[in-house]
């Protein structure tokens, strides 16, 4: 039986890469890798996280004239602890950002977050002492879709750029690939 | 029989609504594969416009950058010269970058352009996943040349 060591190599530039299938250098699991970005990238749950007028275009895209559910992004949570996008609709005052972060925080991974809107991307309009100019100074955020607001059409945008982003990325951390190892091992033993 | 009255009844009533929207026309935008016709008056990415002979339109004179409220336009100007002639008048712009992820789409810019040279098309897929990628610069915005006849 060969050293699953080699298996859990994260990433190694020297391999050829031979196209999609073949994800972080990784021998037995790209497959599985790969159908498990799959499933992530096409039921994505998102976070109702409206906190200005950006969220009436977001409820707008889960309706039926454009119908968000057909991307298997419909079931909008109420809590951090189901969901798996967190869709920062709105300008972040000062007074919220602790409030976004913790309710990133309590998220489980794997973790995105699409800032939605100018507020919530750079602070729009609003440069001034009670806006956050940017939710990336809290939360790291994936896509930005710019707009005021974004409609609902370039809301989908986002989220497809997302799953695109979903579907070609490979594990980032080793938490990451703990989910679908047998053995899970801590980064020091690998390297030993 | 009491059971048919109170629970098969009422169901089949809820499901003949059902087929009486089934009827209807379907009113979703299958949005990837078929776009949407935006309203007319949509303003989305901004486009710099040429003049037929190819020359810019924009003079380069920063009104759209005085009316921008969330101040996201960034213009530079310079002197047309006879052996660089960009526009028709006596300056051009050499930097012009707005920043996407500021504007706010309000079409002002538009409004106080003297040229019309800015104007806001109907290309709304911007999203993208860094912000660096969002200060578009004069490279972007502007048009292709026009065919030459």
């Amino acid at each position: 039986m060969p050293k699953r060591v080699e298996t859990i190599v994260l990433h190694d530039t020297s391999t050829p890469v031979l196209g999609d299938t073949q994800k972080g250098g990784n021998i037995v699991l790209t497959s599985a890798e790969t159908l498990i970005n799959q499933a992530r990238a096409n039921s994505l749950w998102p976070l109702t996280f409206g906190l200005a007028c950006c969220a009436i275009e977001m409820m707008s895209s889960a309706g039926s004239r454009f119908d968000l559910s057909r991307f298997g992004s419909e079931a909008f949570r109420a809590t951090p602890r189901q969901a798996d996008v967190m869709i920062i609709a709105g300008r972040v005052s000062k007074k919220m950002a602790p409030v976004l972060r913790q309710i990133y925080d309590q998220m489980p991974e794997p973790k995105w977050v699409i800032s939605m809107g100018a507020c919530a991307s750079s602070g729009g309009v609003y440069n001034n002492y009670a806006i956050v100019q940017g939710a990336d100074q809290v939360v790291p955020v994936d896509v930005y879709v710019p707009g005021c607001p974004p409609s609902p059409d370039a809301l989908i945008y986002g989220i497809l750029k997302l799953q695109e982003k979903i579907k070609r990325g490979r594990s980032k951390s080793f938490k990451d690939l703990k989910l679908i190892e047998v053995n899970a091992r801590t980064l020091e033993t690998v390297e030993a | 029989m009491d059971l048919l009255k109170s629970v098969v009844k009422p169901m089949l009533a809820g499901l003949g609504i059902t087929r009486e929207r089934l009827k209807r026309d379907k009113i979703t935008f299958m949005y990837p594969e078929e776009v949407r016709e935006q309203h007319p008056r949509t303003r989305w990415r901004h486009v710099l416009t040429r003049y037929e002979s190819g020359l810019e339109r924009c003079i380069g004179c920063s009104l759209c950058a005085g009316a921008c409220p969330a101040r996201c336009i960034y213009v530079q100007a310079d002197e047309n010269t006879d052996d660089a002639r960009f526009s028709p008048g006596e300056r051009y712009a050499v930097r012009y970058e707005i920043n996407m992820l500021r504007c706010i789409f309000c079409g002002y810019c538009q409004e106080a352009c003297p040229t019309g040279a800015i104007v806001l098309r109907k290309d709304f897929e911007l999203a993208n996943y860094h912000r660096e990628q969002f200060v578009y610069t004069k490279e972007m915005l502007l048009e292709p040349m026009p065919i030459q006849k």
